[in-house]
């Protein structure tokens, strides 16, 4: 194991492929079954059982989906943007993936005698004795989380049809002004953390118990990004874009097989990023009772959190009704960006008077 | 490694630069740039700045291009390459080889022609996000205030132009 390759020890290319394919193959089986929970837990608060024949209770169901839709004819009409239309899923997909690379899992493993933080974008500095990641992530999810709206915007437009054209641009215009706000409500915690660095913020928050998580320090800012990020990923009740009742299904209008199936995992795929980002950020990521001494404990806490605020999106969906389009754009720029810029001058002046 | 990354980089990068240009259709065009600013941000990381690199897709790619590519999508611009617009190729390509000899100039005669020998690692350590907050908050302060009112300025005026009452 003591074999370097270009300067770097073996095992940190092992361990590096390693967290890469868990870490996807975790995404991917989550984004896989969150359709299927979806549709069971929406089905059990609406006193209906949801699907029951694939396998046991509907267990096969995102499998029998997946496999359908790979089975399906692909059509392309013929007077899209041919270049665009086909590269559109792509785009929508590949940033809500990439996103993950920064979200800390998990403590330090010890494989071998060599320390491996769970955090695929971070390494264990032997010298001074502990994990560097990504300083700027924060930003580097919402310069990600920018380039979605692409796949979106060059989905509606390429497909030629009115509905999904329609669907881009309120998709478009709802991202962008949302984003604003949710970038917006998480300056307050790097107000207090003083890093944009996703670990450092996570051992921040390890005192107390989970008594310092920021949720507790900035609830304000937590609603604010839950709900905002909500709007940024096309969820109930902002899933304007691809309102069934008016708009058939919005910028996905006129896709089929696997490209449509690339456009339903990129929307799970954001939710699952967005759900762990407000994890990491507030609700103290991986810490939990006992994850500095058993590792392994890390991931579970991490997972156990990341479901709850997923079953909460699901909630979500299965109780409130669709905004309409103006009041989304109201609710955007004249509530929740006043309230988050408030909330950054509270926090401001309120620390301001602590530390003097 | 470095220098396989970087030439795989440069590769892609001058790929889509000419793209960028030999493209028929402008949004093909507009997706070939961002893919250029994209490579720029991994140079950004490669030197060791990624505040810089997280801002220039933030802002270039997320932010400029979205503009650029709505403007195409909604005038609806398919194949622009018309008979009456070559006069603009011309003017086009004297601006850009003024910008290219500008740029060699620079790049030959500058404080850039002479690698830097000592590297801050105290500036490294500390982060980049830090020392320009600080720096924006205290020695460029009043650029800072006066950027802030220009852009200030711009957002009311778009907004007085595209609402016709207000």
């Amino acid at each position: 194991m003591d074999t370097m390759i270009l300067g770097l020890p073996m095992i940190y290319y092992v361990a590096m492929i390693t967290k890469v394919l868990v870490a996807f193959i975790f995404v991917l089986l989550t984004v896989a079954y969150a359709t299927y929970a979806e549709r069971k837990i929406i089905g059990h608060m609406q006193v209906r059982l949801g699907p029951m024949r694939t396998g046991w209770h509907g267990l096969l169901q995102p499998i029998a989906d997946g496999v359908k839709l790979f089975f399906k004819e692909e059509i392309i009409p013929s007077s899209s943007s041919r270049f665009a239309f086909i590269i559109a899923p792509l785009i929508a997909l590949i940033p809500a993936f990439i996103t993950f690379a920064v979200i800390p899992f998990g403590g330090v493993m010890e494989v071998a005698g060599y320390k491996i933080p769970l955090q695929i974008a971070g390494y264990y500095d032997t010298v001074a004795g502990r994990i560097f990641d990504v300083n700027v992530g924060m930003l580097y999810i919402l310069a990600m989380s920018s380039l979605g709206v692409y796949g979106i915007v060059l989905a509606g437009w390429s497909s030629n049809s009115k509905y999904s054209l329609l669907g881009g641009l309120r998709a478009s215009a709802q991202m962008i002004s949302y984003e604003l706000s949710a970038g917006l409500a998480v300056v307050s915690v790097f107000m207090l953390s003083g890093t944009l660095s996703l670990h450092e913020i996570v051992m921040q928050q390890s005192a107390f118990n989970g008594m310092n998580w920021y949720i507790f320090k900035q609830p304000l800012a937590f609603f604010l990004f839950f709900v905002c990020s909500l709007a940024e990923i096309n969820r109930t009740p902002f899933d304007l874009p691809e309102a069934e009742s008016e708009l058939v299904s919005g910028f996905c209008t006129e896709y089929s097989s696997m490209k449509y199936a690339m456009f339903f995992m990129a929307e799970y795929a954001n939710m699952v990023t967005v759900c762990a980002l407000s994890a990491t950020l507030f609700l103290g990521g991986w810490q939990g009772p006992f994850a500095d001494t058993f590792t392994i404990l890390g991931p579970l806490y991490f997972i156990a959190k990341l479901y709850f605020l997923m079953f909460v999106c699901i909630w979500i969906r299965a109780t409130l009704p669709r905004y309409r389009y103006d009041q989304l754009m109201y609710l955007g720029w004249k509530v929740l960006l006043p309230v988050s810029l408030l909330n950054i001058v509270v926090t401001g002046l309120v620390g301001y008077f602590i530390s003097h | 490694m470095e220098t396989l990354f970087f030439l795989i980089v440069s590769i892609v990068a001058i790929a889509s630069a000419v793209m960028v240009i030999a493209c028929r259709n402008p949004i093909n065009s507009a997706l070939s740039l961002i893919l250029t600013f994209f490579c720029l941000a991994t140079y950004y990381v490669m030197l060791d700045a990624p505040f810089l690199a997280a801002v220039q897709v933030m802002v270039y790619a997320g932010a400029i291009m979205v503009l650029i590519v709505f403007t195409i999508m909604l005038l609806n611009i398919r194949i622009d390459a018309t008979r009456r617009h070559s006069h603009m190729i011309f003017f086009g390509s004297i601006v850009g080889f003024a910008t290219l000899f500008n740029t060699v100039y620079i790049v030959m005669k500058s404080r850039a022609a002479t690698p830097a020998t000592t590297v801050n690692v105290e500036a490294l350590k500390a982060g980049h996000t830090e020392l320009i907050g600080r720096e924006m908050f205290t020695n460029f302060l009043l650029p800072f205030e006066i950027t802030s009112i220009l852009l200030l300025v711009a957002i009311v005026g778009a907004v007085v132009i595209a609402k016709k009452k207000i």
